[in-house]
């Protein structure tokens, strides 16, 4: 395939800034949102760029994270492109609204910071956010690093405006060791690549039949028939609405590899397949799958333990809604040890939420691997490598046989 | 903003409705008519766009596959209709920045119940109003959470017995007084306040005119009757709402952010010159069976005259601040 790669320049960003960059490369027409811990960087940087000139967004600055996603729902229906950005408590907050963007299918991106879920408060990163938003029929995209999460933001507004989609679209990474670590991010150069050339300018509603006419699907006045958004939906329809979004959903997949390889050739910046990232998988015999930003601590223990001859690899998950099953099913089927590793609560579950979907894809296999699941890092808790040699020798010892296999461990606390 | 407007009945009557007939609305309800007047008023209510709380409106107008609203109509959750006025009113405005939108901004008009408003909707509300979005939010006030079933709110008259403050042995119905949540939107200093009664439909379309020329947001405060939480007949609904200005309970004013200065108008301006044609309030909750236990079994003088004094201390407080009573 030809790539005909645009001009980029590197600059010294972190997670957050990259997303602010990001937005500002997109041009939102609205962004509304409130500060919150370790988001806040998000805001202030676009704040800047809002008070400087360089983007025409209108930017709202509600007083809660429940009105932010309530404005943003605001905007998307106007026809408008919306974006805000969270974490932790905020975006429990904004639980209830969450649904709401789902089921009247606007397409709102919104960037997570992840942090631990009060309480005890705590501003440090774990997924448990996250995962407590997890069905609420947002795409969901984890991201590795500050160059990803640019990346990712600018793809996420061409997913969620996908006709087939129309979906909004949740960008989840690392708070603080992501969201406040610097890297070297390229970043387009002209924003017009992002406005114009990927996106096809301002965003354009969906046309659709209503009463015979054809109407944009927005709160556009100037509509013949116009729209009501959010009828009350009994018993007689409620069901075949909430089928519909389950098709939106899954239609997604598909969509977000097809935004990553159209990306890719502007950018010539891969992640895996979009969905799945493997790393040293091919021949392995025990994979480790996570999300975020523990993989990249993990790339290098499997290369200290490749060198010690351990057929050892990594799947990382980059798309967590819609769950990619088929995806991990393939790349895991011929390994014999499959060690998950959740960066969230699991309060009375029997593992955390990556460990059991992944269990649970995995039993479409006709001879199945050992799957056990290890939660670490819970409000920030340092997660270093010995951490992770420690229980991927575990995994070794499973595949040998010399240790038992288990359901799930907590790995790097005090007893 | 005081540009003279004298609408007559024909001017009115002749301009068209946006909420269709058909709704499920009840008989004696005067949400629809709050609804009616509030589009009426507006000189292009083609542009316009119009934001629900959730409520009896919003549920009794949109059963799905129907819908009764004839201009674009968003419904999104309980306590946030103000804020997703302010992400719609943002979304024109930056569309219009960027030549997407080309004409005039739409007018927003925000309708909720006094549940979504003075209790659950109060902070989305403040924020919004504080924020300086150009919207008319039209507060429709039945004075409890009809929709689920005569529930008190911060809205519901003292004494009034609703489902969770009923009349009992020793309560006599609710026992907190009713928040003044036209002073309280006033106090943010930067939006038009009215009250309006469906009643005197002359004094609340000039207002909701008004409300649509200033340059920033409005709130309309409509009493609106509900005859099954307010137990009374449908037929009486018209003469209930009259009584509610008539006795000062619901006394017509507005308030100028521009000046600072609040006006009695209308009925009640006639009210302030010939005080002794206010009605005593006994008048009007003898007709409503939310306030029954006042006079059965027991005519209970104590009450009566509790929510008489206290009405009247209140009318006094406004007309002090209309500068009408030193």
């Amino acid at each position: 395939m030809r790539e005909e790669i645009v001009e980029q320049e590197e600059r010294l960003l972190n997670g957050d800034e990259a997303v602010a960059w990001a937005a500002y490369h997109v041009e939102p027409d609205v962004v509304a949102a409130y500060p919150i811990t370790p988001q806040t960087i998000i805001v202030e940087r676009f704040s800047e760029f809002v008070a400087d000139g360089l983007v025409r967004t209108e930017f709202v600055s509600v007083e809660s994270e429940h009105s932010a996603m309530s404005a943003c729902v605001g905007a998307a229906a106007a026809g408008g492109r919306a974006f805000t950005a969270t974490a932790a408590n905020g975006l429990q907050l904004m639980n209830e609204i969450l649904y709401i963007a789902s089921s009247l299918r606007l397409p709102i991106v919104m960037a997570i910071a992840n942090r631990a879920v009060s309480g005890p408060i705590n501003i440090h990163c774990d997924h448990t956010d996250a995962m407590n938003v997890r069905d609420a029929g947002w795409v969901m995209l984890f991201c590795e690093d500050a160059q990803e999460v640019y990346d990712t933001i600018i793809q996420a507004f061409k997913i969620a405006e996908n006709p087939k989609v129309l979906l909004p679209v949740m960008v989840n990474f690392d708070g603080f060791l992501i969201s406040h670590t610097a890297q070297k991010v390229k970043v387009f150069k002209d924003p017009s690549v992002v406005r114009e050339k990927f996106l096809g300018g301002p965003r354009k509603p969906v046309k659709i039949k209503l009463m015979g006419k054809e109407v944009e699907l927005s709160l556009n006045p100037k509509n013949p028939v116009p729209v009501t958004f959010g009828p009350l939906d009994l018993y007689d329809y409620y069901y075949e609405h909430k089928m519909q979004q389950l098709v939106a959903i899954q239609n997604a997949y598909d969509v977000v590899k097809e935004v990553h390889e159209e990306y890719a050739k502007l950018s010539g910046r891969r992640y895996g397949n979009g969905v799945i990232v493997p790393y040293k998988l091919d021949d392995a015999e025990i994979a480790v799958v996570a999300m975020g930003s523990a993989p990249g601590t993990m790339r290098y223990v499997i290369d200290e333990m490749r060198e010690e001859g351990i057929k050892i690899g990594l799947l990382r998950v980059r798309l967590f809604r819609p769950f990619p099953y088929k995806d991990i099913i393939e790349a895991l089927r011929n390994v014999k040890v499959v060690g998950v590793f959740d960066r969230a609560q699991n309060q009375g579950m029997m593992g955390g939420p990556l460990f059991l979907e992944t269990r649970a894809a995995l039993y479409e296999l006709e001879s199945r691997p050992e799957v056990v699941n290890y939660i670490f890092g819970l409000g920030g808790r340092d997660a270093p490598p010995e951490m992770f040699r420690e229980a991927f020798d575990e995994l070794v010892g499973i595949y040998r046989g010399t240790i038992s296999p288990f359901i799930r461990k907590y790995i790097g606390v005090r007893e | 903003m005081q540009k003279k407007w004298v609408p007559t009945p024909v001017e009115i009557a002749k301009k068209p409705d946006y909420i269709l007939s058909g709704h499920r609305l009840c008989a004696g309800c005067a949400a629809p008519v709050v609804v009616k007047l509030t589009l009426k008023a507006l000189p292009n209510p083609e542009n316009t766009v119009l934001v629900n709380a959730t409520g009896c409106l919003e549920v009794a107008t949109t059963i799905f596959p129907y819908t009764a609203w004839r201009r674009p109509w968003i419904h999104n959750a309980f306590e946030n209709a103000a804020a997703t006025a302010s992400g719609v009113e943002a979304a024109f405005k930056a569309l219009k920045k960027k030549g997407v939108w080309k004409d005039e901004e739409p007018t927003i008009v925000v309708f909720g119940g006094d549940g979504g408003t003075y209790d659950i909707g109060l902070q989305s509300l403040s924020g919004a109003i504080e924020r300086g979005h150009k919207f008319i939010y039209v507060l429709y006030d039945n004075e409890a959470y009809m929709n689920t079933g005569i529930q008190r709110s911060g809205s519901t008259p003292f004494a009034a017995a609703t489902t969770t403050s009923p009349a009992g042995k020793v309560l006599p119905g609710k026992p907190e007084w009713k928040k003044p949540i036209g002073f309280i939107v006033a106090a943010h200093m930067n939006a038009y306040v009215a009250t309006v009664n469906p009643f005197y439909w002359q004094d609340f379309v000039v207002k909701v005119r008004k409300a649509f020329e200033y340059d920033g947001p409005s709130f309309i405060h409509a009493i609106s009757t509900c005859d099954r939480g307010w137990r009374f007949e449908p037929v009486l609904a018209m003469r209930i709402s009259k009584l509610a200005t008539d006795t000062c309970l619901h006394p017509l004013w507005e308030f100028d952010p521009e000046t600072r200065e609040y006006h009695i108008t209308g009925q009640s301006l006639y009210l302030a010159k010939n005080p002794d044609k206010i009605v005593p309030v006994e008048e009007y909750l003898k007709l409503q069976g939310r306030f029954r236990h006042l006079f059965k079994p027991v005519r209970r003088d104590d009450l009566i005259n509790a929510i008489q004094n206290r009405v009247m201390k209140e009318w006094k407080y406004l007309l002090k601040l209309a500068g009408l009573e030193s």
